[in-house]
């Protein structure tokens, strides 16, 4: 019984709760990724950088509240500076849209213009952040670092594995299951959202039907700006802030929404937990989980690790064109790329 | 007719200044990454460097009173088309005269193979130590004030030896350096009798580490050695390791070791131990008292500032500032017989050289240029202690 909890404990310590917390990083980031592409209709590849400049001013206000002296005790300070990230980042995003995207707008550009734009934004988002706070590495992290730490894990239990479940991992999780029941609540419930939808199912009819699209456009750009901050505050607690990495996330985080179903918010948060989870079970080296399983004299030859940690960017995208070529629209049905 | 007189006299005079002084503006290029992983510690190698540079041209006596220019450009350390195309800009717009750089093994080897040797440029590295650039055709152009990386294995394998760790696990980043390095530490270990359980590389700049973390920590051993850069994946799996309990002492080679490994990870690096290029030589003290504005003891520092300064003394050497020509020097200036020339003794080398004499050329980091033009070696052994990188003895 106790070799099967010592499983467990090992199982949950490197791959369940680091595959959850990543996933729900991933997840919030393909949320944002989805909505701008379910009622903007485009892929927005300035995603990652907004959330790296959202993340900055929320850095840059963590530190002017940690030098006045205020911060939340247990929970990062980081919390507190949120608000401010969100409503800068906001404004950044509503003015690259008065100053780039509403003149494609108006033209009624294909979507891979708006792409190429979206590129553009991209860089000149990333040279601001760079020129703002520095390539370099930043933390920002503060109070309590644990929930759980390994050693105490041990103590309490007696086992001979432990788990560990940082703050920030756990954070992340509740941050993800609020915002995501917040944003169905807005997208169903309330008027705004309604008419959110309704521009996306049928623009014409939209308008038709009296819905102000400078409005829709607004509300999403606010809510997708609002998301970024969040999803790059928590990862950035959660491992570090570096421009450079936010940019490098793109990739994983597009992966996520597009095996979900791009345009579908319940797409986005599954295929943030298919990546991560395909990821890091495919390349986990099982040997000391089966050790546990199996009888005493039994001793595994090898690391028992279905594919170098080499290949871990292959899985997610092996999985990416497998699900392209069976479902097109993505696990949920999204609105297809 | 008085003022065409005066015109006539000064065109005359400066004719003439021009004509009889061969003294002309040397570009030198500083070819190094300037963004990327190892930006933080280019921000003490691009300044030493050019203390070296400023140093020649500042005593005025190089090549009949040429002044130096140092001209930065980025080899982003990782990205080869970046390297490639940024050296290409040094040589054919800016017309240097030579290249120090570039600092990572990967990109120095794209930058040297597509333009330097086409070009017939010479390049003097600070830092790329791979194994792989002590057998590459060079037609005698590059040479390094790094050694090879083959040497840092031996050295990293006698220090865990030394504290008597038997059993390691092994995480390098995925390129020349981390493979060169990888390789070079586990062949020395096991011939020390050691066991390596898992090799496996990582990828710099990635969202996730667990998965890299994982299976280290299921092959297990007393200690893990990351081959990596402290401002990027190495950090990355260090913080996993930690945070999961998967190890508690890390093994740390040059491109770990840097003030903010432990300013970002914190107490729980304390204990850990590592190696990087150094030397307690008298020149290694005086490099540090004459630097300003930069650190002298960040990894590399010494090093670049040696690759400037030997490249400008083989100029004066071989009294030419054609690559073609004065690549031929490199090697005496560097190694007995001669004056020894220590840091801050810039000028009076250029004197010796005009002079028609020898130098053997130490500076920094203790420079002696063995098999096809790469530092002997020096090390300087670290350890983690109160959060700082300690120096705990020399190799």
């Amino acid at each position: 019984m106790e070799n099967w909890l010592n499983a467990f404990a090992l199982l949950s310590n490197f791959v369940i709760v680091p595959a959850i917390a990543y996933g729900s990083q991933l997840a919030l980031g393909a949320l944002g990724v989805t909505l701008v592409f379910g009622i903007l209709r485009f892929s927005n590849f300035a995603h990652g950088d907004t959330m790296s400049l959202g993340t900055m001013v929320v850095i840059l206000f963590t530190w002017w509240f940690q030098s006045m002296g205020i911060n939340l005790g247990p929970l990062p300070t980081a919390l507190l500076a949120l608000p401010f990230g969100i409503f800068f980042c906001a404004v950044f995003v509503l003015l690259s849209d008065r100053f780039v995207y509403r003149f494609y707008r108006a033209k009624r550009a294909d979507p891979v213009i708006y792409l190429i734009a979206s590129v553009g934004i991209m860089f000149i988002t990333n040279g601001i952040v760079r020129f703002i706070i520095g390539p370099d590495d930043q933390n920002f992290a503060d109070g309590e670092r644990f929930i759980i730490r390994a050693r105490e894990f041990k103590e309490m239990t007696g086992l001979d594995q432990g788990v560990t479940i940082k703050l920030s991992q756990g954070l992340t999780f509740v941050t993800m299951i609020v915002v995501v029941a917040a944003l169905f609540w807005f997208l169903n419930r309330t008027r705004s959202g309604k008419s959110m939808r309704a521009y996306s199912d049928n623009e014409d009819l939209a308008l038709l039907s009296g819905i102000n699209p400078d409005k829709v456009v607004a509300i999403t750009w606010i809510i997708a700006a609002a998301l970024a901050t969040i999803a790059g505050t928590l990862y950035g607690l959660d491992k570090s802030f570096k421009p450079f990495t936010y940019f490098q996330l793109l990739l994983p985080i597009f992966a996520a929404a597009i095996v979900g179903g791009l345009g579908n918010p319940l797409g986005a948060i599954a295929g943030g937990f298919v990546i991560a989870f395909s990821e890091i079970t495919i390349t986990y080296a099982y040997k000391r989980f089966v050790e546990y399983l199996m009888p005493e004299s039994w001793e595994a030859g090898g690391l028992i690790q279905l594919l170098s940690t080499d290949y871990k960017f292959a899985v997610s995208f092996i999985i990416l064109l497998l699900v392209l070529l069976v479902r097109p629209h993505g696990i949920f049905k999204g609105t297809g790329v | 007719m008085n003022k065409l007189l005066v015109s006539t006299a000064v065109a005359l005079s400066l004719g003439s200044a021009a004509g009889i002084a061969s003294a002309e503006d040397i570009k030198i290029g500083v070819f190094l990454g300037l963004t990327g992983p190892l930006e933080s510690l280019v921000a003490n190698m691009a300044p030493g460097a050019e203390a070296a540079i400023a140093e020649v041209s500042a005593s005025g006596k190089l090549l009949d009173g040429s002044t130096v220019t140092a001209i930065r450009a980025d080899t982003t350390c990782v990205d080869a088309a970046a390297a490639t195309s940024a050296i290409e800009r040094l040589i054919t717009s800016d017309k240097v005269s030579g290249v120090v750089g570039g600092d990572c093994s990967g990109v120095t080897t794209a930058a040297l193979t597509n333009v330097a040797m086409p070009n017939g440029m010479v390049m003097i590295s600070p830092s790329a130590t791979s194994p792989a650039l002590s057998t590459l055709e060079d037609n005698g152009l590059f040479f390094r004030t790094a050694p090879s990386d083959a040497r840092q294995g031996v050295v990293m394998s006698d220090i865990l030896m030394d504290r008597g760790f038997k059993e390691v696990a092994l995480t390098y980043t995925n390129n020349d350096y981390g493979k060169g390095l990888a390789d070079a530490f586990q062949s020395a270990f096991e011939a020390a009798g050691g066991t390596v359980t898992i090799s496996s590389s990582h990828e710099d700049n990635k969202a996730d580490y667990s998965a890299e973390v994982g299976a280290l920590a299921s092959a297990g051993g007393e200690a893990l050695v990351v081959a990596g850069y402290l401002d990027s994946g190495g950090k990355g799996v260090i913080q996993g390791s930690l945070d999961t309990g998967a190890f508690e002492t890390f093994v740390l080679p040059d491109g770990m070791v840097g003030a903010s490994l432990p300013e970002a990870i914190g107490s729980e690096l304390n204990g850990s131990f590592g190696q990087a290029p150094g030397t307690d030589s008298e020149g290694a003290g005086l490099f540090a008292e004459m630097a300003t504005g930069f650190d002298p003891t960040s990894p590399f520092a010494a090093e670049s500032y040696d690759a400037a300064a030997l490249m400008l003394l083989a100029m004066q050497a071989a009294g030419s500032t054609d690559p073609q020509v004065y690549k031929n020097n490199v090697m005496d200036v560097a190694n007995a017989p001669g004056e020894q020339i220590l840091p801050g003794q810039l000028a009076k080398a250029l004197e010796i050289l005009a002079a028609g004499g020898d130098v053997d050329y130490v500076g920094a980091s203790n420079v002696e240029l063995i098999g096809g033009g790469e530092s002997a070696g020096n090390y300087r052994e670290i350890e983690i202690q109160g959060e700082e990188v300690t120096t705990v003895g020399f190799r």
